[in-house]
């Protein structure tokens, strides 16, 4: 990827010039402040640039869009964080969102609207996945190309909101070989952070959920493990540590292999 | 005559029976919120005919599904059988329908035939799976006890069935060919069913009259009085699901499964905070508890989810935390609410209709560790072949744990913290929210 730093706007920013983007970037928590979610970030900004799509962030006036909360449990901290989210941006009268996490992406669609947010709300895999098939983004393969790439469903990007196709697309268009573990689609299994268990030790067992993922992702031998999550990004990266593989096998957001196999 | 009058008390007293313990568990069910599920009702008609009714979902693990096609398809049919022995056995006739029908009841019953072997094959399959192979998800400790138990009875109970069909039928056939059934004679050597023509002499052929004729009425009554006795088995059992898998999948969930529910109680508290206009959507004078203690702050949706449970475990097998060796087992979630459900329903017939405190709750049941074990992943959701969604219990024991009872795990209070002060789950300032874009 190159370094060459991209100008990002923040809508007040936008709002003070006068202009309204296209856009929405709905960053997250884990994509704004977690150093290895950044480069996800990062790679979606590029993208977005590349294709010239006129967008924004909401900068420090985003904040937690509440679903480790209400997956714990605390309706009264969602609930407070949604309102809190949906003035700011029916304020600005967005319209689309593009998110760089399944998380955001489902609690932004499906449980914004009862509470007064409704936006047209897409994953980021969508996102390129529409702009592959319209002709604005040509993508090769480049250091991907003939790779074998195992792709790692999401929970709430899979089973909670029916997306299966659209990484699974990407991957191809990248000249790659996409392999598939048993438990796939419908029947992927987590990486272990759903359910605000990214923020706690796990109950007493025989085994780490995330270890049991990235066994079973490592058995197929990938040159990469593919997320569209940043918190399975998380879980498979220290999986993949455990089991010592980190030089064969590298933990990567369908982002990151648009951006790097273009030399975005 | 004394027959007739014998199955007519029988079918009565079955049927009066039946009744009496399906509106309990329609009580008990009722005891839950109310929720409506009355929306998209053509939605909701192609998920029962494709889920239930086609056993869609089942075929994610196919050569369970098979079998248990076998079963449900025998046991859809056996019931055209079932009116015939019916009407026998209120006028004391002998196949009664059999003359009327002629070739198109030998077809019939023949089909019911086949079916009911394969039907047999597929009992002995699942009693093997059980017991012999020891199957995992058959065998977890939440099956310890009675539910193994209950299993081994309808599968065993379903045999008895199929053999009473046979004893009935391939005595009749060596009468008929014998002309001595009590069948009207229509002619020929053999009432021309398809299995019975063959295994009858096979096994009965050398028997005199008198013993064919005993072994043709054990049969007879042996399977009339093991359907009376199903029917009123049901309601003790987890066979249950053979009714309930109908309704349940009707009112299945039909929102993106990502979606969970929106407190409207919390919205009413938190709300007029941002709008000082906003009306409260729930009645004041009947606040609701936030979340769920006991089995009737669920929704009778959420009960007869619990009802409709056939313990197959596909739920658990599917579970990340299971898998790992975690105490949480989304089946015993469901077979826990259950089990509290029926203690609630023999408390309010003991104490003549009302519910009396019994100090009790859905936490005597299920642990908080398996409620905070959960990953909300839906993969048990994903699984169950009758749409039951043990993921809803969960979470909203969870929210009674945090909101009424201040009671999570201290991480998840500090990324409660977090979020609250820093509008992010970890501890870093919210004006550095876009540092990221400063570096390269």
């Amino acid at each position: 990827m190159s370094n060459t730093p991209i100008t990002v706007r923040t809508m007040a920013e936008m709002m003070a010039a006068g202009e309204t983007p296209e856009i929405l970037f709905w960053v997250g928590c884990s994509g704004s402040f977690d150093d290895r979610a950044k480069k996800i970030t990062k790679a979606i900004v590029r993208i977005l640039d590349h294709v010239n799509i006129k967008f924004a962030i909401l900068g420090a006036e985003e904040s937690c869009n509440g679903d480790p909360a209400k997956r714990a449990g605390n309706e009264f901290l969602f609930q407070m964080q949604a309102m809190q989210n949906i003035t700011v941006m029916n304020g600005y009268g967005i319209k689309k969102i593009v998110t760089g996490c399944p998380h955001c992406f489902n609690i932004l669609k499906n449980e914004y609207p009862a509470l007064g947010g409704n936006y047209e709300v897409i994953h980021h895999t969508q996102l390129v996945q529409d702009l592959i098939n319209q002709g604005k983004l040509k993508v090769k393969g480049g250091a991907f190309k003939g790779k074998k790439i195992v792709f790692h469903d999401p929970c709430y990007l899979g089973r909670g909101n029916d997306v299966y196709e659209a990484p699974r697309e990407i991957i191809q268009k990248l000249d790659s070989e996409l392999a598939e573990m048993k438990r796939s689609r419908a029947k992927g299994l987590c990486c272990g952070a759903g359910g605000a268990q990214m923020f706690k030790e796990a109950e007493p067992g025989n085994k780490e959920v995330n270890v049991e993922r990235t066994e079973e992702a490592l058995a197929l031998n990938p040159d990469v493990i593919a997320v569209a999550c940043p918190f399975c990004n998380t879980m498979m990266t220290d999986g993949v540590k455990n089991f010592n593989k980190e030089d064969k096998t590298k933990v990567l957001d369908i982002a990151e292999l648009i951006a790097q196999a273009n030399d975005l | 005559m004394i027959s007739s009058v014998i199955f007519a008390i029988l079918l009565i007293g079955a049927s009066v029976l039946f009744t009496i313990n399906v509106r309990k568990i329609r009580r008990n069910i009722l005891l839950g919120r109310d929720i409506s599920l009355t929306d998209n009702k053509g939605d909701r008609l192609r998920t029962m005919l494709l889920v239930a009714f086609g056993q869609q979902k089942m075929f994610s693990k196919p050569i369970p599904a098979i079998l248990h096609l076998f079963l449900y398809v025998a046991f859809i049919i056996t019931q055209i059988e079932l009116l015939e022995i019916i009407w026998d056995g209120f006028t004391g006739a002998h196949r009664a329908f059999r003359p009327a029908l002629g070739g198109f009841y030998t077809f019939m019953v023949s089909f019911i035939e086949i079916l009911s072997v394969l039907a047999f094959i597929g009992t002995i399959a699942f009693l093997s799976r059980r017991n012999l192979l020891k199957v995992p998800r058959l065998n977890m400790k939440e099956l310890k006890g009675w539910p193994m138990k209950d299993a081994n009875l309808i599968l065993l109970g379903e045999l008895s069935l199929l053999c009473f069909i046979f004893m009935m039928n391939g005595a009749d056939e060596v009468l008929y060919s014998r002309g001595e059934s009590h069948a009207v004679n229509t002619g020929g050597n053999s009432l021309g069913l398809s299995i019975s023509s063959i295994i009858g002499p096979a096994l009965f052929g050398n028997m005199s009259h008198d013993t064919l004729v005993i072994l043709e009425r054990v049969g007879w009554w042996g399977h009339i009085i093991m359907v009376f006795a199903f029917l009123n088995y049901l309601p003790i059992s987890k066979h249950l699901h053979i009714i309930l898998g109908f309704p349940n999948t009707y009112f299945s969930n039909l929102r993106k499964k990502g979606q969970f529910t929106t407190l409207e109680s919390v919205t009413d508290v938190v709300a007029p905070n941002f709008d000082p206009a906003y009306v409260a959507k729930t009645d004041p004078n009947n606040p609701q508890r936030f979340g769920v203690k006991d089995v009737q702050d669920l929704t009778w949706k959420n009960l007869l989810d619990a009802y409709t449970c056939t313990e197959c475990g596909r739920c658990t097998s599917a579970c990340p935390q299971n898998i790992t060796g975690k105490k949480l087992s989304p089946r015993k979630i469901m077979m826990d609410t259950r089990d509290r459900l029926e203690e609630v329903g023999k408390n309010i017939d003991k104490n003549k209709g009302t519910f009396v405190d019994d100090g009790k709750s859905l936490f005597d049941y299920i642990s908080t560790e398996e409620i905070w074990a959960c990953n909300t992943c839906n993969a048990c959701v994903q699984e169950c072949p009758v749409n039951i969604d043990p993921l809803a219990i969960i979470m909203d024991m969870r929210r009674f744990l945090v909101m009424e009872q201040s009671q999570s795990p201290n991480e998840l209070n500090m990324m409660f913290t977090n979020t609250e002060n820093n509008g992010a789950p970890w501890q870093f300032s919210p004006s550095d929210r876009a540092n990221w874009t400063k570096e390269n």
